[in-house]
This record gives structure tokens, sequence and C-alpha cells, in this order.
């Protein structure tokens, strides 16, 4: 048995990898499921209610999803470009911190303002996070991966010398968090009494932007050639060190604003657990949807729904909430296996 | 003054030595790998696989060396699941190596709580002691810095020439590095491509579950969460400062654990000046800092992170 690359991809096969995710996912959880004790079924059957069957549910998820989106579409772009940013956690925090130092009555602004205040300033630093990795990448032929990875560590660090030190709340009982964001500052809710925020429309937004730019402009026909082959984008007159310096500005970018509609929308306040691995999630959101944009509004909600989903599942049946990080993980590894059969025919050899 | 007096004491050298028997483990296991041109992204998740089925082995009533070798069985089952993706089916191994990781460190801490619902403070178990050498532990100072370790360290110390020996000196270690530089030429030769890289990557991650393991029977006695703490990733980093080769991993997880236990010992003079947080920073900035010197001359592997396909041009 060999691969063989296929020409064109019949369009029933595109489904195939999400449902592949899906399946695979499930799966393994089974298995944990049974181990724990509890009915397969009626598990699945409460982490969809715990999920969608509420209205409440359904805006804690969709919630949990705006950080998600954000960090995916991070993801995606730099992914595309082959330039793999796995720091989108340690941009989150930058975005977030810096959105605190100047959220939290530095300025006086109407909220017209000062929430696109906000994000552009969070956007910003998010960006700055990867200024370092692209530097050490294109000048000094420094590997991406580890450099992101590490960074994620010293800015996590940074956050908890901020929250002890400089910008603890003096309100906060020495709680290591920081004072609240300005009511001019905190994104308005979209359902009254629950935590969906409009947030979702920023990221849906984002979402809609990041695709047209990479199916429309010439910068995305550009990262486009750069991921499918380096060399023949150089020879082809395609600048490699400055598409790539514009690809890890959208992706810290991205990344910081996740951290600021966390703050302003979600928390509205800093702390050192704003984000359970949003960033790393974030990889797994952009490879469920192939990298499409589009695809990683509705992946977003997915993966969200299951965290949601199997944290209220877990309460209930006393099954670990380790299952959703589980689920995440096969979920990533199965995708994998059906982009491969979108590209490859299996042939008997 | 100071800085003198931490570098003559010999708690100083025990504890470099204690520190850098993970790094030793795991980097020669991702050097391993990436010598066969396979990245093995999933080091820190394997890492905490093997620290959980290490001390779980223990913690069901098991010996200790019975735990070292679960925790490689462990560790060479997610290789083979790694190599699988990555080996015989092509796919990116960046995207593997993130799924295994967040796969293994997730089913980890499921066990752990599936097994202890309610303990916050995880039992403890009677980890590797310290065996005292007759006639050079009793040397003053070399006797306490190099001579009173554990078990698994003086494997660990052992380890490197033998991966060494392998590496370099036998068909086997020649078929792997082929396999990272030039796997056409290897295939030419009748040798199986899939099955040595296969076989590469289930060694070298069970060589990193085994730094993993270290963590909960020989340097402590429990398992935290967490408590692979981004070591994983450093190892990562050891491979590239040390330009692949065992000798200089040894080196620069030496120098880098010597630095970490330096830092600790400076956290208590300097702590009153400097917030903690600075020190806990230094080995991730150490890590970047090594791999922009080495930047410059790094030889990687030439066929890394390039799948084999038989009859398809690399």
């Amino acid at each position: 048995m060999h691969l063989e690359p296929r020409e064109s991809t019949p369009w029933w096969l595109s489904f195939c990898a999400p449902v592949l995710a899906i399946i695979g996912s499930m799966l393994l959880a089974s298995l944990f499921i049974i181990w724990a004790g509890a009915s397969v079924i009626e598990a699945f059957k409460m982490i969809s209610v715990g999920a969608f069957g509420s209205t409440f549910a359904i805006s804690e998820t969709f919630s949990r999803a705006i950080p998600l989106m954000l960090t995916g579409l991070a993801a995606a772009i730099a992914f595309r470009a082959q330039f793999y940013n796995i720091g989108a956690e340690g941009q989150l925090y930058c975005g977030a911190l810096v959105a605190t130092v100047v959220g939290t009555g530095m300025f006086n602004l109407p909220a017209a303002v000062m929430i696109p205040f906000l994000f552009a300033c969070g956007a910003l630093a998010g960006a700055m996070a990867l200024l370092l990795p692209w530097y050490l990448k294109t000048k000094l032929s420094v590997d991406e991966v580890v450099t992101t990875l590490l960074l994620n560590f010293i800015i996590l660090l940074l956050v908890s010398f901020a929250l002890e030190g400089p910008m603890r709340d003096p309100m906060s009982m020495g709680w290591p968090q920081t004072a609240p964001i300005v009511d001019e500052g905190v994104l308005p809710a979209l359902i009254p009494r629950t935590r969906l925020h409009a947030g979702l429309y920023f990221a849906v937004a984002m979402a809609i932007v990041l695709w047209l730019i990479l199916r429309y402009s010439v910068f995305g026909f550009k990262v486009k050639a750069m991921g499918l082959n380096a060399q023949a984008a150089k020879h082809a007159g395609i600048p490699p060190t400055k598409t790539l310096f514009w690809v890890a500005m959208l992706s810290g970018a991205l990344a910081g604003t996740a951290g600021v509609s966390e703050v302003a929308g979600l928390k509205g306040y800093l702390t050192l657990d704003l984000s359970p691995g949003f960033g790393y999630t974030g990889i797994a959101v952009a490879m469920l949807a192939n990298l499409n944009p589009l695809g990683i509004i509705l992946s977003a909600i997915f993966l969200a729904g299951i965290s949601v989903g199997a944290d209220s599942m877990g309460r209930a049946l006393g099954i670990p909430s380790y299952i959703a990080d589980i689920m995440v993980a096969s979920a990533v590894l199965s995708v994998l296996i059906g982009l491969m059969f979108t590209r490859y025919r299996v042939r008997r050899s | 003054m100071d800085i003198l007096e931490i570098l003559v004491s010999a708690s100083f050298w025990a504890a470099t030595i204690r520190i850098a028997c993970p790094l030793i483990f795991a980097t020669l296991g991702e050097l391993i790998c990436e010598r066969a041109g396979v990245l093995n992204l999933g080091i820190e998740g394997i890492m905490s696989a093997g620290a959980m089925s290490g001390w779980l082995w223990v913690y069901n009533g098991g010996d200790l060396y019975g735990a070292v070798l679960f925790a490689a069985s462990v560790g060479a089952l997610f290789g083979l699941l790694h190599a699988s993706f990555t080996v015989s089916l092509g796919l990116s191994q960046h995207v593997t190596g993130i799924g295994i990781t967040l796969l293994a460190s997730s089913m980890s801490y499921y066990i752990i709580k599936m097994l202890l619902p309610e303990s916050t403070s995880p039992p403890k178990i009677i980890p590797f002691q310290n065996i005292n050498i007759d006639g050079l532990s009793t040397l003053p100072f070399f006797g306490p810095a190099l001579f009173s370790h554990t078990p698994l360290t003086y494997i660990a110390f052992v380890i490197v020439p033998v991966i060494m020996y392998l590496l370099y000196r036998t068909p086997w270690g020649l078929a792997v590095r082929i396999a990272g530089e030039n796997p056409v030429a290897l295939e030419a030769q009748g040798i199986n491509v899939v099955l040595v890289r296969t076989l590469a990557v289930m060694t070298g991650s069970a060589l990193m579950a085994v730094g993993g393991a270290y963590l909960t029977i020989s340097a402590f006695d429990a398992f935290y969460f967490g408590m692979v703490n981004g070591r994983g990733w450093i190892c990562v980093a050891l491979v590239i400062f040390a330009s692949w080769r065992p000798g200089k991993a040894l080196l620069g997880a030496l120098l880098f654990a010597g630095l970490d236990a330096f830092q600790v010992r400076m956290q208590q003079q300097m702590g009153a000046y400097i917030p903690y947080q600075f020190f806990l920073m230094l080995p991730y900035v150490l890590s970047i800092v090594a791999m922009i010197i080495v930047a410059r001359r790094a030889e990687y592997p030439k066929a890394l992170l390039k799948p084999y396909r038989r009859g398809e041009r690399l």
C-alpha cells in the first residue's frame, strides 16, 4: 500500500477531516469515560446539553469560543506561511497586560474610543511579542518553534511579577490581580445576565477580514505561496523576510486581542489564570478548520462546546474535566489523518 | 564573596547534577529523534506521561527499576504513535508533536485525578535513595558533590557514552544518522527508512519518558501538576545548542543545570532586591540565548522535518 497525491479533491472528501476529528475525539474519550464507570451515551448527551442545551449553556460556549477564534486565527495565518508561532499563549497575556495598563484609569476616554483603543494597544503588544522570534528566525535562522514556546514561560513570569508588584490592586486583599478595567473599557454584554460579550462580534469580524485578506489580497497570495514552497516563492520575487514580518505582526496582534477581549469582556481585571491554555488550543482550532478563517468560527465553537460541556458533565458524573483536553488532542491528531485523505489516495502497490 | 562561596560548596555541584539528569535523558531522546529526521515536539507531554507512569508504578507497589522500564515503555508507545503519524503517514511533525504533548499530559492528569479524586497534596512514594560509593563518597567536597547520588543519576551519565557508541560506532547508529541526512541513500542500501525512523523515535521517546520519571522517582517523591514545566522545550533548545551531538548535549545540560542551581542560590541572597520571577525566567532566557549563539553555524540534519515516501522526491 502506498499514498498517491490526488490531482483534485472530490467535494464530499473535504467534510471527511472534521467528521473524522469528531469521531476520533469521541472514540478515545469513550475509553476514559468507561474507565470512570459512567455510561458513554449518557456522558456525551450531558456534554452536548451542557454546551448547547440552554440559553445559558450557549452563552457560556460562545463566550469561551471568542478567545479560541482569535488564537485560532493567529495560528492559522502563521501556519499558512509555515511560520510556526506556538506562542499565542504568551502573546495573549501581552495583549491583556498592556490593555490593563492603559485601561485601568491611565486615560479618560468615552467608551466609543476607549474600547477600540484597548484593542489597538493589545494588538500592538501581542505583535511586539512576536518581533523577537521573527527577527531571530529571519536574520539568524533560529527556530521559531522553540523561541515562541520559551517566550510563553518568560511572559507568564513577567505577568506574575506585574501582578505581585507594580500592578497589584491595593484593594484586592492581597490577591495577585490588577485593578478593574474602567467602565468605559468594558465590553457590553450581548445577552443580559450572561457572560457573553461583544467580543464575539469582533472575533467573527476578524475571521471574515482575515478570510478576505487571504483570499483576495496580494499579501494573501504571498502567504499562500510561501506556505506551499518558500524556495519557489523567493525565486518568484516574493520577499520572505518582509512577508513573514507581516504574518508575524498579524498573528501576534490577533493573539493579543484575545487577551484584551478576555480582560475587557469576561474577567474585568487581569489574573494569572486568565487563559487555561487558549493559545495552545488555538492551534487545535486552526487545524480543525484546515487553517480556513471562516471554518475557524465553527471549529472554535465546537471545541469551546467540548470544554464547557465536559466541565458540566464532569461535575455531574465525577469525571475529571481533563477529558476535554483529551478530546481536543485526539481531535487534532484525527484531523491530520482526515486531511491526509483529502490530499492523497491510498493505492495498493 | 558570595558567588565564590556558592561555587565551592558541594551542595551546589550536587544540585547541578540533580537538575541536569532529566535534561540529559530527554535531550538525548530528542537528539536521537532529530538525528533520524523527526522533530519530536511531543517531548513535553511524554515527559509528563513518564513522570506519571513512573510514580504510578511505585505507588502501586512496584519496584523502582520496574518503574523506569514502565515509564520507558509508555514513552515508547507515544513514540510509536508519533512515528505512525509523522513517519508512516508523513504528516506534519509540528502539529503531531503539539497534539501528542496535549494528549500525553492531559491523559496523565486525567489518570491522576481518577486515582486520587480528593487529594490536594499528592501521596508520596519512597524514591531512589542516594548510594554512597565506598572510598569515594567520603572524600571531602568531591564525595558529597559527585559520589553521593541516586542510581538513576549514575545511569544518566553512563547512558551518554552508550548512546555515543551506538550512534557513531554501530551499523544501527549509522542507519539512524543516514535516515536523517539522506533517506534515499539509506533506501538504496536496502534498508527500510520507515522502520529505522520509527525505531529511533520510539527509543528517543522512551528516553524522554525516563527523564520525566526521574522527576517523580529520583529528584522528588510525588507527582505534581505542571511539574515538567517547560523542561521538554528547554531540551529541544539544548539539542540545537549541542548541534546534534550527544557529548555536547551532556555539556549543555550540565552548563544549563549549573546556571539553574546558581540562580536558585542567588535568589536566596538577592531575593530582597530582585523579584523572584526574574530568577525563574533565567532558564528560558538562557535557552534562547544559547540558540542564538550557535544559530549561525547550526548544521541541521539535512532531512529533518522532511517526510520520506518511497519513490517520491524530497
